[in-house]
């Protein structure tokens, strides 16, 4: 039943595919193909690229992707936890509370460390 | 849908009713993904070229047919005739999968889009978390033109796409379990029948930091960093032309769609108003404008602040999200929790209020929070605008 539900899903799936299928099918039908080395170069406002594209970037990124990845958890603790709260005692306020308590120290921690300034 | 399908099996007594589900689930299915994309691109890109140009003391498209209603057809006549061109240093599988799969990931989420009373195409018991989980795939579209196109501004854009998305996405996900926890569910068809009372009005806090975030997660102005004319020229899809831009395009203008549907089922009752019903076909159409009309009334709201807010910079847009929008999402995700169990609270109505009066509060004590940092700051504009100057 519970399965049974995620046909449609897999149905729209099937179809939705089609369309970028058919979109750049009907375009590349009609469509002028004239390629040339000046064209195909890289448009970067007309100044010819220097170095390499695929470069090492800012270890900063890395911090926020870390600080993302605990409250993404959190969500995913509390999103059963909101589900289920009006059949639960007063205790899981109490409990939900403390989890959060938690997360919130992390964000004071990385915000106090100065993880969160952009520079 | 059952309606139609009981219609079906009546029609044609010999069908059986799984193969008549099957044909009205088809059918559905190819009306998300080839009709709506056509009508809403059109549609809504009239809408917002008209809105801005007002806007902006401009009388916008105005040749293209009457009142320059068929400039959307126009535009797109011209994208399927462009050539198409590859850059010569790209990772060609990745750039040309990149534009199918930002039109995939965002008609995926119609499925749980409650349109009209009984019009959805499945109603999952994991509904919302669904919108999220397939939400990401849109993101990663995004990430692999950027990084796909061998082009330095390409790349700087995906940079600031996963920035911007991971600081936004947690607000909207915390807005969503607020949400949640007042339901007490995740299925759509629950969260309307839950609004008695709109969560817009018990729930303001929730829905501010939902539309907030969803602007920013939809990439539009004021949080439109990933294409930054100024600054990255169009950003992630600066080396796309005809018929791929166009699919970016029209995945952009669907996702500002649904996205609005979205937090219209969250928080404006959905489709439900005065003679809405499942019961007849005049019910579900009377739903079905009901639906629209809100919907409608948000894609404005968001055209709004495109045409009136500046951009922000890429630090004050990450501070915004994690320094704001966070703390203030679980203040009051505290807050509500912590309403719906006081015990003196037991009726709806007395409930309501003690919703509405929890957010005000928490409101308050946001603003005295912001103030106060304005105040402290070493910035001379910003103790100025807070008042610590005088």
């Amino acid at each position: 039943m519970v399965l049974s539900d995620f046909t449609f899903v897999g149905i729209l799936i099937l179809v939705a595919v089609l369309l970028p299928i058919v979109g750049l099918g009907l375009a590349w039908l009609i469509r002028p193909k004239k390629p040339n080395p000046i064209k195909q170069s890289t448009y970067e406002c007309g100044i010819e690229t220097i170095g390499d594209t695929w470069v090492q970037f800012k270890a900063q990124y890395y911090i926020y992707a870390l600080v993302f990845v605990v409250f993404d958890i959190e969500a995913v603790f509390l999103l059963p936890w909101a589900v289920a709260y009006h059949q639960l005692p007063l205790y899981a306020l109490v409990e939900a509370v403390i989890l959060i308590a938690i997360l919130v120290l992390a964000l004071v921690y990385t915000w106090r460390k100065g993880a969160l300034r952009w520079s | 849908m059952d309606a139609i399908v009981l219609w079906l099996t009546s029609l044609f007594p010999q069908m059986a009713v799984p193969t008549a589900r099957l044909i009205v689930h088809i059918v559905y299915a190819a009306i998300l993904s080839f009709v709506a994309p056509v009508v809403l691109v059109v549609a809504f890109t009239y809408m917002e070229r008209k809105v801005i140009a007002r806007i902006q003391d401009r009388v916008g498209p105005n040749r293209a047919g009457p009142l320059g209603m068929l400039q959307g057809f126009a535009d797109a006549i011209k994208m399927l005739t462009k050539e198409d061109i590859t850059p010569a240093g790209a990772d060609r599988i990745v750039y040309n999968l990149a534009p199918g799969l930002a039109v995939i990931g965002v008609v995926l989420v119609f499925a749980v889009l409650p349109v009209a009373p009984g019009v959805i195409g499945t109603d999952l018991s994991i509904g919302i978390l669904y919108v999220v989980a397939v939400g990401g795939i849109g993101t990663m579209a995004v990430l692999m033109a950027g990084w796909s196109s061998n082009n330095k501004y390409a790349l700087l854009s995906a940079f600031r796409v996963v920035a911007q998305l991971v600081a936004y996405e947690i607000p909207m996900v915390i807005a969503i379990i607020i949400v949640v926890l007042t339901a007490g569910s995740m299925r759509m068809g629950d969260i309307i029948a839950a609004q008695n009372v709109p969560f817009l009005f018990t729930l303001p806090v929730a829905f501010f930091i939902f539309f907030v975030a969803n602007i920013a997660e939809i990439g539009r102005s004021p949080f439109d960093l990933l294409e930054a004319e100024s600054e990255i020229i169009a950003g992630f899809h600066v080396e796309y032309s005809g018929m791929k831009f166009a699919f970016f395009f029209i995945g952009e203008y669907m996702h500002l769609f649904v996205s609005a549907g979205i937090a219209t089922t969250l928080f404006l009752g959905g489709w439900r108003g005065p003679g809405a019903s499942e019961a007849s076909i005049l019910g579900a159409l009377l739903g079905f404008v009901y639906f629209l009309a809100k919907t409608v009334l948000l894609i404005f709201a968001m055209m709004w602040v495109r045409g009136t807010f500046p951009r922000f910079r890429i630090d004050h847009l990450l501070d915004f999200g994690w320094k704001f929008l966070v703390p203030v999402g679980l203040l009051t995700l505290v807050a509500v929790a912590l309403v719906l169990k006081l015990p003196f609270l037991s009726s709806p109505v007395l409930q309501w209020v003690g919703l509405l009066v929890a957010n005000v509060a928490v409101i308050v004590v946001a603003l005295a929070a912001v103030s106060l940092a304005a105040r402290r700051t070493r910035s001379v504009a910003l103790r100025s605008v807070a008042g610590a100057e005088r």
